[in-house]
């Protein structure tokens, strides 16, 4: 099922916002053709079955590691557990950076860093959507649009000896060994992946609750302490 | 309480002083000594921290009475079939190992003048701080027609271990559509939705054995923690057969006999099988003792955990009153941190950094069915108080509530290793 690019005034508005898809989505056919660099592991419209990376048709509106019989990373399984659904603006985000959304991801996806250019992708995407009608509408344009960390947040250097410390709080549910059931290891994380899903949960672009909280009254600097912690935790 | 005295005198004959002791448990008597009394949530976390940060600058000794450890967090999922009490049980070898002299005894007396612990063995443990995590002690003569006395026939079963496993035989002796009773206790009280999460436990555990059976509760309150979600879940997977009556209908004028196994509820007797009686509760006891505690509990400053009369003593878990933080094992252990960076920043020259505290509660309500509630927290200067927080939701679908057990599963096994090693 293909649907034209029938949104004129929407995409007149997106192309005036400094966000790709805040309040619209971008040229599908630009997007078919970026589509090339995605094609390698997925497929997509009508006979499209899953490769190295799932099937992309129906995607919008789903949940993350829902599509059945494809076998998925455990942090994309974990990710849709804890609530992640794929929308115009959780997509924008993965396809910016996928560690932004999920950490161990098996995409081996730089990211795509021009915001024009994920519209037109995302554009592309919704075609194969069954009922794109309410997208991106039915989404909070309210949503926080600053997800592209400011690399002055990245750069901190953080205290180790003060994330030792905030860490005895992660330490109640995570456990220091490193064990993951039910609740993910954080254990020698990638310092960046760190500070980038913490900023996630902050942001409350990565669903839940428990976490969003917690992250939510941390600072960029402790963000960075516990990140400097724990990527040598063992 | 004259602290400052004892501040002085410990200052200046603290050598003296361990001359007097007659069998001296802490070794080494140039370094500071915490003895920390309760081997629980708050006790254990905070003895091993002090003991793992320190690097053997602080001698650290765990006063606990039981050499097995029952956790009453999960013991309503044994009533309910889903764990055994051998996974409820740990012990203290890991914390020795790790530095932690535990001493098996119950703590009898406290002298905060000469600052010294006195064990029920005779021995006497002098302490520069002394941080008390007892948990809770039941008040006397809260529940008419109950008392210690009664609880082989009326379990209280709210200190997990021997009274859990009475309380789910005698669940399990029940005859055919027999009558299940709880006396709920009045705020506040150790783990808010506990009495909620056992009535569920229970409910699921006859609705297989004894399908029959009829659970009525007498709630001195109105409300009730998660009572929303407890409610929702009750009617959809226990239909019928969970009748609370709370305070509006009467359900805190309630009294007990334990001989004639009935409970009166505002003037109507009920003849029972199983009466669960969850009495109104107190600090621990040494607390008192201590001479910390303010009415029931044991008021803290927010900042350190130390108590409001005594510098040198910290409060720690259900028996200190703090402000907006739930009586929780996960409370005690986020409070547990906080004591431990002050204490060893008072006592060494390590780093004190801000209070932050905070909690997450799951409760099981039937198979794969759990929710959560939780917040976080930071000091003021009355209180610790509330900052953010969440509630599962009514109607979440059934793969989030998977999820939320299994996270709770996971927690059960993060927060055992953060307090045991």
């Amino acid at each position: 099922m293909r649907l034209p690019c029938h949104f004129p005034a929407l995409l007149a508005v997106m192309l005036t916002a400094g966000t790709a898809v805040a309040n619209g989505l971008g040229d599908a056919d630009k997007g078919a053709a970026l589509f090339d660099q995605c094609k390698e592991c997925h497929q997509i419209g009508e006979g499209a079955s899953d490769r190295i990376g799932p099937h992309l048709n129906g995607l919008f509106g789903r949940r993350a590691a829902a599509h059945d019989g494809f076998a998925y990373s455990k942090s994309m399984t974990r990710a849709g557990v804890d609530g992640l659904i794929w929308t115009a603006t959780t997509l924008e985000a993965y396809i910016e950076n996928p560690r932004t959304l999920v950490s161990k991801t098996r995409m081996s996806y730089r990211g795509m860093p021009d915001p024009q250019d994920r519209a037109n992708l995302l554009a592309f995407l919704r075609r194969h959507s069954d009922s794109p009608a309410n997208i991106p509408e039915a989404e909070p344009t309210a949503l926080p649009s600053d997800r592209d960390l400011d690399p002055a947040i990245l750069a901190l250097e953080g205290d180790a000896e003060y994330g030792e410390y905030l860490a005895t709080e992660c330490l109640t549910c995570h456990r220091a060994d490193g064990g993951a059931s039910g609740i993910p290891s954080i254990t020698r994380w990638p310092r960046d992946d760190f500070v980038i899903a913490m900023h996630a949960y902050k942001t409350k672009l990565r669903p839940h609750p428990v976490m969003q909280m917690m992250a939510g009254r941390l600072s960029d600097e402790e963000i960075a302490a516990l990140a400097a912690y724990f990527k040598d935790l063992d | 309480m004259t602290f400052n005295r004892r501040t002085f005198l410990r200052t200046g004959v603290a050598a003296a002083a361990t001359l007097h002791a007659p069998a001296l448990l802490a070794a080494g008597h140039d370094k500071p000594r915490v003895v920390v009394i309760g081997g629980g949530a708050g006790g254990a976390t905070t003895a091993r921290y002090i003991a793992k940060d320190s690097k053997g600058m602080i001698d650290v000794t765990l006063i606990e009475p039981s050499r097995t450890y029952f956790t009453c967090f999960f013991s309503n999922l044994y009533l309910g079939g889903f764990r055994q009490m051998d996974d409820l049980a740990h012990t203290y070898g890991r914390l020795a190992a790790g530095g932690v002299n535990v001493v098996h005894d119950w703590a009898i007396d406290v002298d905060s003048h000469a600052g010294n612990v006195t064990l029920a063995g005779g021995d006497m443990l002098p302490y520069d701080k002394l941080i008390l995590s007892p948990g809770i002690d039941f008040i006397d003569g809260s529940v008419a027609g109950w008392s210690v006395a009664a609880q082989n026939t009326m379990p209280h079963a709210y200190k997990a271990g021997s009274q859990t496993e009475l309380l789910k035989a005698q669940v399990m002796a029940m005859p055919e559509g027999g009558t299940f009773a709880m006396v709920a206790p009045p705020n506040p009280y150790r783990c808010p939705p506990g009495p909620y999460e056992r009535i569920s436990m229970i409910a699921h555990t006859l609705k297989a054995s004894n399908p029959t059976a009829k659970i009525i509760i007498a709630d001195p309150k109105a409300k009730f923690s998660k009572m929303g979600l407890f409610q929702e879940g009750w009617a959809d997977h226990y239909t019928g057969m969970i009748d609370w009556i709370g305070e509006d209908f009467g359900g805190g004028n309630v009294s007990v006999d334990p001989i004639a196994m009935t409970v009166t509820i505002d003037g109507e007797e009920t003849k029972v099988d199983v009466c669960n009686v969850i009495p109104a509760q107190k600090a621990g006891r040494i607390a008192e003792i201590a001479g910390v505690t303010d009415g029931n509990w044991a008021p803290i400053n927010p900042a350190d955990m130390s108590s409001r009369a005594d510098p040198d003593i910290y409060v720690l878990g259900d028996a200190c009153q703090q402000g907006d933080m739930p009586k929780s094992a996960f409370s005690a252990n986020s409070q547990a941190k906080v004591c431990a960076n002050a204490v060893r920043g008072a006592l060494t020259d390590s780093k004190v950094f801000p209070a932050k505290f905070s909690n997450t509660c799951w409760s099981l309500i039937d198979t794969d069915n759990g929710v959560k509630v939780g917040a976080t927290y930071e000091p003021t200067a009355e209180k610790i108080a509330k900052v953010d927080g969440f509630i599962s939701q009514t109607g979440e679908d059934s793969a989030t509530r998977k999820a939320t057990f299994e996270e709770s599963v996971g927690w059960y096994d993060a927060i055992s290793a953060d307090m045991f090693g």
